[in-house]
């Protein structure tokens, strides 16, 4: 019993620590002078060096829904239906889920362990002792690089995915190109693109913040490096399925489902 | 300008950590060119004390006084301009992993300089840093390809880079070889010659004690026990002192 109060005592700090960490972030944000130049090259690291492996994980995700849907439809006559039911299921929920996950993993960790190794290093005091902020410089830049970039690597896996799933569709079946995307987008509205994309952005923001809170507050030499990465990883795919479910919620409130 | 008389000066200085109370009412005085060793047993306190006058620890009580300004009533922008008068040597170098060495010492230059001012004068100004330090070969290579001493002296070079008026070395020979650790203390009194720079050294290698202090203060349980030339705290026959030099 004592364990357990132990455990939520430390679980309830811990989120504590990240809304103060989250609140710090945006009274840096909001002041002037923010590293631009650090920004970008975040935006590259963050958005450019993991757009193969999105674009192939969103490729397969297409294929391989379609495939493993043919056979259920096929068995209520509702084939016809395949390219509606992959593009509506894969734009409101698996790309961008799938997407932030693949985030949490590679910049999560990477953020986390980076941050981190900077942190027992004394890099981020040396680079306090020089006159820059280490929060603006690497959270702030990190943070916003990953809440810009998560809803691109999302929009375009969607992208991907859904020509995965024209080629999943002729594998068996014989369906024009163009059918397939008048069947596709025939399914899809606003209400599947927009609080797909505005919930991406939250994504993006949760695994900046995360990574950076676990990187940035990194203790124990470089074991401490291992767990900051680790955990990283673990909170912020936790943090993805929660607002996932929130989104999920508010979208059905809106009356957008 | 008034004349400083003390480059730094700490007054009746406290610090816990938790239970354990690191700094307790200490108190010392650098004076303008003069080179002040702390020496400690580890856990001392040494580095504590040294990341309180930069402000990268914040004490519980007492005054510090840095160039003649109270570092607690400083504001960020205050502090900053300040810290470009302070140089630090990071016991660990703290070079930017991800950076080249001639991309490390830009560094400190970005916050300190106006862009003009980089462009103009930042490539001869990391030259001359890393000619002081006798790497100027190095200016293109990553961290990561130098060796300990190398990186020690590019970690010397960067905070030579802004010119400071005081130099805050934390363990500058530890983890170095007794060869490349006299070379160091040979480079930190070629530095304090050229730079004119006042410094305290924090250290218990007794060789680079010797060749590069002043004075010597003792920290023992928190307090400043002794304050003297290492040659005279030699004689001392206080058994706390002794089990440094025996």
């Amino acid at each position: 019993m004592i364990h357990l109060i132990k455990i939520d005592s430390e679980f309830l700090r811990e989120v504590g620590e990240i809304a103060r960490f989250t609140g710090r972030f945006f009274s840096e944000v909001i002041k002037p002078k923010q590293e631009w130049e650090e920004f970008i090259n975040q935006c590259f690291w963050i958005g450019f060096k993991t757009l193969t492996l999105v674009g192939i994980t969103a490729f397969i995700m297409g294929l391989v829904m379609t495939i493993q849907s043919r056979p259920t439809l096929l068995e209520f006559g509702a084939v016809s239906m395949l390219p509606a039911m992959v593009s509506v299921s894969l734009v409101r929920e698996i790309a961008p889920v799938i997407t932030a996950l693949i985030c949490a993993g590679k910049i999560g960790s990477g953020i986390g362990a980076e941050l981190g190794s900077m942190r027992v290093t004394e890099q981020i005091d040396a680079m306090e002792v020089s006159g820059t902020n280490p929060f603006k410089y690497l959270v702030v830049s990190r943070v916003l690089a990953s809440t810009l970039m998560v809803p691109l690597l999302s929009s375009l896996a969607i992208a991907i995915s859904l020509y995965g799933g024209y080629l999943g569709v002729n594998i068996r079946g014989n369906v024009s190109w163009h059918l397939y995307w008048l069947q596709s987008f025939g399914a899809l509205g606003y209400g599947d693109f927009i609080p797909s994309l505005i919930k991406t952005f939250f994504f993006g923001f949760a695994i900046g913040i995360v990574g950076c809170y676990k990187g940035y507050n990194s203790k124990k030499g470089t074991e401490g490096v291992g767990r900051s990465a680790t955990s990283a990883v673990i909170v912020a795919s936790l943090v993805v399925f929660i607002i996932d479910l929130i989104a999920v919620q508010v979208t059905d409130l809106l009356g957008l489902t | 300008m008034e004349k400083i008389k003390s480059i730094i000066e700490v007054k009746n200085l406290n610090k816990s950590f938790g239970s354990n109370h690191v700094l307790r009412d200490f108190s010392m005085e650098v004076v303008p060119g003069e080179s002040l060793v702390i020496l400690g047993k580890s856990g001392s306190g040494k580095s504590v004390l040294i990341k309180c006058i930069i402000n990268l620890i914040v004490p519980d009580s007492g005054e510090i006084y840095v160039l003649g300004q109270n570092i607690r009533e400083l504001d960020q922008d205050q502090m900053d301009k300040l810290r470009a008068e302070v140089g630090f040597l990071f016991q660990s170098n703290a070079l930017y992993d991800s950076m080249t060495v001639r991309q490390n010492l830009e560094f400190p230059l970005r916050r300190h300089w106006t862009k003009e001012m980089r462009d103009l004068n930042a490539q001869s100004a990391v030259k001359e840093a890393l000619e002081d330090v006798g790497l100027g070969h190095t200016i293109d290579m990553m961290p990561a390809e130098l060796s300990g001493g190398m990186r020690k002296r590019i970690a010397l070079a960067r905070t030579l880079i802004l010119k400071p008026k005081v130099i805050l070395y934390d363990e500058p020979t530890t983890g170095l070889d007794p060869i490349t650790a006299r070379e160091i203390s040979e480079l930190m009194l070629q530095v304090q010659e050229k730079y004119k720079a006042s410094s305290i050294i924090i250290s218990h290698d007794m060789n680079c004690i010797r060749m590069t202090s002043d004075r010597v203060i003792m920290l023992i349980d928190g307090r400043n026990y002794i304050s003297d030339t290492y040659e005279n705290l030699q004689n001392v026959p206080d058994p706390k002192v002794r089990e440094f030099f025996d």
